[in-house]
């Protein structure tokens, strides 16, 4: 246990800089951890602030959740069958570097400005990272994998199962842990336009009122809505991936 | 009974054609016993490919006669290191939509014949590399085969594990009456485990010779004349093959 001491201790350090910086800046713009941590804790206890962190999670995760049930079976298809990647990767290769977050007109255009539209832009910039993480650790299984699968009698379906999906799981959950931060990123950029809930808005508007207590307990919030994805996919890791762990 | 005739194999790569195997022609016959032995390089790995269906052959044939079930044992990445001991050694059974009950007994009593109960919910990489053998020996055997491809088996082994393992083959062989085809580059283990043996020349592989050596069978043959002889005619073979006849 003296990884999670460690994480325990590393986040003392940098609550203390806060603290320290805090009262060496002494302004209103940077107000002490503890203030910010009251604010937080009393929000949450009188459920004002529980309805945006629960909007702000079912977004970041159903986002995540879509990318994942496309990107995947996609990724695998096209990093294991030689003719769809030869089919699509030139446009992978195209669509992939484009900026993806520069088509959120598009896509109020053609959803509206509804939750949905917000999920659909993080699970299409997911989407593509995981996409080519996962095409690319298909393809590159060593061949013996499948020559046993072979002699064995293996039908296609089940070389996906026992080989192929496994084989790419490792790179696959990597490939979500960049995700996470870019999922967050992007529901904050979604969440501080054309709507009144989630904690993007929470940041925007107390920043905008200049109330700098509750724009620090949305940031904090939103750091901690990160952590808990990060902590989540660590538990699905270590469930699904306990062989890459050999010690 | 296996009749190869006139076997020849290439790869070509890049408009490059590598001529690998030439000329191959030789017959096991069923419940008998085949090492073969050559240089590094040489085709061994394609012929034992060759003869487990996994590659087919440029011209000539290879007949199998009765269609029976095989295993097969490769030399590189065999295991699932993804799946437990269990899983890996099942996995032929499951394949074939076995009942799980039926499967788990078997897999149990293979776990007990090849030394590896208690150790059934390892992954391969928790095992050292006679345990992994073991369990690729396993899991061929699972499915009951007539006929079982070993492509160096051994290879990575310490002398003593080595030894232990080469007895258990010899068993193997012995009390369920398999056809074993070994593929080795030691001497001592060709001459130890095959009733016949095919030694193949530099790439291009030709067969150099092929050496009857009726005596394998028993544990006592290592401690005999003939088994000395034999090696070493082996030895003699394989070093004119090396450096051209001796002046
Ligand atoms: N899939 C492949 N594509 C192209 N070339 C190959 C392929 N497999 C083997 N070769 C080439 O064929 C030749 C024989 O390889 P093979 O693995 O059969 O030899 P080997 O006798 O088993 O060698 P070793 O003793 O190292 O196991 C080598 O030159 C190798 O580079
Ligand atoms: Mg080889």
């Amino acid at each position: 246990m003296g990884r999670k001491r460690d994480i325990l201790i590393a986040a003392l350090i940098l609550v203390g800089l806060w603290q320290v910086s805090a009262l060496l800046l002494d302004s209103m713009a940077l107000p002490e951890p503890w203030i910010v941590l009251v604010d937080t804790a009393s929000k949450i206890a009188d459920g004002s602030l529980l309805d945006d962190l629960a909007i702000s999670t079912f977004r970041a995760l159903s986002g995540i959740i879509l990318a994942l049930a496309a990107a995947v079976p996609l990724g695998l298809a096209v990093g294991a069958e030689d003719s769809l990647r030869r089919r699509l990767s030139p446009f992978i290769y195209l669509l992939y570097p484009i900026p993806h977050v520069v088509l959120l007109p598009l896509i109020i255009i053609l959803f509206g400005i509804g939750n949905f539209s917000k999920i659909f832009l993080i699970a299409l910039i997911v989407f593509f990272q995981i996409l080519v993480t996962t095409r690319d650790a298909a393809r590159n299984i060593h061949r013996n994998y499948f020559h046993s699968m072979q002699t064995l009698g293996a039908t296609r379906l089940q070389i996906y199962r026992h080989v192929i999906l496994p084989a790419s799981l490792p790179k696959i959950l990597t490939a979500m842990r960049i995700s996470i931060g870019t999922a967050v990123a992007i529901l904050f950029f979604v969440e501080s336009f054309a709507t009144t809930t989630g904690l993007g808005y929470i940041i925007m508007d107390s920043w905008g009122r200049a109330d700098y207590v509750a724009l620090y307990t949305g940031i904090s919030c939103m750091a901690l809505l990160g952590f808990a994805l990060y902590l989540l996919l660590d538990r699905l890791e270590r469930r699904i991936c306990a062989w890459t762990r050999t010690d | 009974m296996i009749r190869v005739d006139s076997v020849n194999l290439s790869f070509s790569h890049e408009g490059e054609v590598n001529q690998v195997l030439q000329g191959i022609s030789f017959a096991v016959k069923a419940e008998g016993s085949c090492a073969i032995i050559g240089p590094s390089g040489c085709g061994k790995t394609s012929l034992l490919f060759l003869l487990a269906g996994l590659l087919q052959p440029d011209a000539g044939t290879i007949t199998i006669t009765g269609s029976p079930r095989t295993g097969t044992i490769l030399q590189h990445y065999g295991l699932f290191p993804w799946k437990t001991v269990v899983e890996n050694i099942g996995l032929g059974l499951q394949l074939k939509g076995e009942a799980k009950d039926r499967i788990g007994a078997r897999v149990e009593g293979l776990l007990a014949e090849m030394g590896l109960t208690g150790f059934g919910r390892h992954y391969p990489a928790q095992l050292s590399g006679g345990m992994q053998q073991r369990v690729a020996m396993a899991r061929a055997l699972a499915i009951e085969p007539q006929i079982l491809f070993m492509d160096e088996p051994l290879s990575s082994l310490d002398a003593l594990s080595r030894e232990r393992l080469q007895n258990l083959i010899l068993q193997v062989w012995r009390d369920k009456r398999i056809t074993t085809i070994l593929v080795t580059h030691s001497i001592e283990e060709a001459v130890y485990l095959g009733r016949q043996i095919i030694v193949l020349s530099q790439r291009p592989g030709r067969i150099l010779q092929i050496v009857d050596n009726p005596g394998a069978g028993s544990r006592e043959y290592r401690q005999t004349e003939q088994f000395f002889h034999n090696c070493n005619q082996l030895r003699r073979i394989l070093k004119e093959e090396d450096h051209g006849p001796e002046a």
